[in-house]
């Protein structure tokens, strides 16, 4: 009966006994949750064009956060940083659909899945060998991200509010109306969808795959950057980073891996989630169970629907 | 020239079924099984035995769990680092609790235990699919290697949060703890391998096999022909997941001699297992082997055989080197043959037969 009631009414007891430090553990669990959707929807900007699961996200934007720090302490200034990075995406982006991708056309899921595993390896082995294993300072202030934080009189207590965190949230939802907007009204957005679809379709209307490919790896890229912006913007820039794509992993399998909506309410729902379970349920258990229960939570949800919360409706033929 | 099946008359039917149809690779296995289990512990040194030949075994039975149940059962699993955390777990609570018994027994035994494991997080198997289904066994990796690390039950209240390897013996010579000499621990896990690889081969071409393969190649076809998706895929996981409990515990004991598990069943040896399956060979015990030895010697080569040939490597640099050189070999291998070395291993036999004709 105890272990009953600690599970099931304590948690509840405390939320409601001291409903500041919900609305703050809430508030990181958003702000974790923005930063899942991000590497999510590099994921499933690619997965959607080209129905390849690239691993090699989480080490992008490690490379990408990487690069700009790096070209940085060169003495580049920090705008032009950004602009060389996004050079360097480009460049990636194109050498991975030219040497990876093209002579992979066609063949199952798993092994261009394995490829993007490669392309992981190579990615850590090229980035620790220019740049050295070391964390590295995000440089946060010459972007002009602010720094500091507030506190908000609310509910009988105070909550802080980091000023990154709501920078972050800003640019995310930014960047998410800005994929929408040219996923939706420009001409490449259409040809992407079309790929979506259907490859073959899309090529026999001459839709160039390889063009598309590279663009959407560009796009990936790009969501890389800032999402490597953000997240080293919080903590440092590290090869320690990439484990956060494994946490994407249970935000994607949540919203289906082909909705862009569902990556963002997944992120949300998954970060919610985990920050809530570590904080009100954790102690039972003797805590660090944000590792696995954000996978607790995706499994829960697949159970009832196993494509997602949002993804496209699976149907197989004999 | 010399591999050529002419004049071999198959006279009753399960001669032509073998394993080995040709004299010739009859011939090949018995020299590699000689060579492994009498020439290298005489001429081998402890370092080769240690460093290359332990390490290889070892990966193999691992690959080959994996195999059954991505290869052959075409379920992807990301969770083979902690199976075979299960079973070095489980071995070491079998031997402390039951001293006695031969080590032998609780390695063999302690699959058991993953494979039960095992077919629990298979469950979701039924109704989730793809890589659906390979996210779904991240939550296994991730909650049992939780479960190491903060269930201290598993390692007996250590202070080190680490398996210690107690010493046991085999007719009075140490097999595994400190004592133990790298030929001994290498012939008892050699044992051990051609033991659970003849019985998967047996497997995998009986029945069982057969229906793991029909419903890796479309699972409701499969259904319609009267196979049971439920227990087929269950015993794909368990099958596997013991074998990977076996290799697990084989690890610690027989190899690392004890060691803190969190290192040694995390995430990235799930993948470094898979990508021992998928350059070897999807659906091919051979291919575990080549996979195995591949992924194992080029690590080793780098580290020791540069500095030998007078390219002085440094710790750090040898390991970024490494990376980027496993990376492009990933690549390399998925572009020129997405079937794995196996598939090259058998057009390379197909050309020896037809030489010096082209076909």
């Amino acid at each position: 009966m105890d272990l009953l009631f600690k599970i099931f009414i304590d948690p509840f007891l405390q939320m409601g006994g001291a409903p500041d430090l919900l609305v703050q553990t809430l508030w990181e669990g958003l702000v974790s949750g923005v930063l899942y959707a991000l590497i999510a929807l590099g994921f499933v900007l690619i997965f959607k064009a080209s129905g390849v699961f690239n691993f090699a996200q989480g080490i992008m934007v490690v490379f990408a956060g990487l690069t700009l720090v790096g070209l940085h302490e060169k003495g580049v200034p920090a705008w032009l940083a950004v602009l060389l990075t996004l050079g360097v995406m480009l460049a990636l982006a194109v050498a991975v659909e030219r040497v990876v991708l093209r002579p992979l056309v066609n063949q199952p899921d798993i092994i261009l899945f394995m490829a993007t595993f490669g392309l992981t390896y190579v990615l850590i082995g090229i980035g620790e060998f220019i740049f050295g294993g070391e964390p590295k300072q995000m440089i946060a202030e010459e972007l002009g991200l602010p720094r500091g934080a507030f506190d908000v009189a609310m509910l009988g207590g105070r909550v802080t509010f980091q000023k990154i965190d709501i920078a972050a949230a800003v640019i995310a939802s930014i960047m998410i109306a800005a994929l929408a907007v040219f996923f939706q009204y420009t001409r490449i957005g259409r040809a992407l969808r079309a790929v979506a679809d259907s490859h073959k379709a899309a090529l026999s209307v001459g839709i160039s795959l390889n063009q598309i490919w590279a663009i959407v790896w560009f796009a990936a890229g790009i969501v890389a950057l800032i999402t490597g912006i953000m997240w080293g913007a919080r903590s440092d820039v590290s090869f320690a980073l990439q484990t956060i794509a494994l946490k994407a992993l249970p935000v994607l399998i949540l919203g289906g891996f082909t909705s862009i909506p569902g990556a963002i309410v997944g992120g949300l729902i998954i970060g919610i989630g985990e920050k809530l379970a570590e904080f009100y349920w954790g102690p039972l258990v003797g805590g660090g169970i944000e590792n696995w229960i954000a996978y607790v939570i995706a499994l829960g949800f697949l159970m009832v629907r196993p494509q997602g919360l949002f993804g496209d409706k699976i149907i197989e033929r004999i | 020239m010399f591999y050529r099946e002419a004049g071999q008359y198959k006279k009753t039917y399960s001669a032509d079924m073998a394993v080995f149809p040709i004299l010739q690779d009859r011939i090949g296995i018995g020299l590699i099984l000689a060579t492994a289990a009498i020439i290298i512990p005489i001429f081998g040194s402890n370092f080769f035995i240690s460093t290359v030949m332990i390490p290889f075994l070892v990966f193999s039975l691992g690959a080959m769990g994996l195999n059954i149940v991505t290869g052959y059962t075409g379920l992807i699993s990301l969770g083979t680092g902690a199976f075979m955390g299960v079973g070095a777990f489980a071995c070491y609570k079998l031997t402390t609790y039951f001293p006695d018994v031969n080590i032998i027994i609780w390695i063999l035994a302690s699959g058991v235990f993953s494979a039960a494991i095992g077919a629990l997080f298979g469950l979701p198997s039924l109704r989730i699919k793809g890589f659906y289904l390979a996210v779904a066994t991240l939550a296994a990796q991730f909650f049992l290697e939780w479960c190491f690390v903060r269930v201290p039950w598993l390692f007996n209240y250590n202070a080190s949060g680490a398996i210690e390897v107690p010493q046991r013996t085999l007719f009075g010579v140490a097999i595994t703890g400190a004592n133990a000499t790298p030929t001994v621990r290498y012939m008892v896990l050699l044992g051990i391998v051609v033991l659970m690889t003849w019985v998967a081969s047996n497997v995998l071409h009986g029945r069982i096999g057969r229906t793991f393969m029909a419903v890796r190649d479309m699972d409701i076809a499969a259904e319609l022909m009267g196979i049971r998706l439920l227990p087929a895929k269950l015993t794909a996981f368990a099958m596997s997941s013991f074998y990977c409990g076996v290799a697990g515990a084989c690890m610690m004991f027989l190899w690392y001699g004890g060691g803190e598990a969190s290192d040694a069943f995390n995430i990235n040896q799930s993948f470094n297992i898979l990508f021992m399956v998928i350059i070897g060979g999807l659906g091919s015990l051979i291919g575990c082997f080549f996979g195995a030895a591949l992924l194992n010697i080029v690590p080793i080569i780098l580290k020791f055989g540069l500095p030998a040939i007078g390219l002085p490597l440094a710790g750090a640099t040898a390991e970024h080197i490494n990376h980027l050189f496993v990376g492009s070999l990933i690549i390399f291998f998925l572009i020129v043959e997405p079937h794995g070395l196996a598939r090259l291993w058998q057009i390379t036999k197909q050309k020896l037969r037809t030489w010096p004709f082209p076909y």
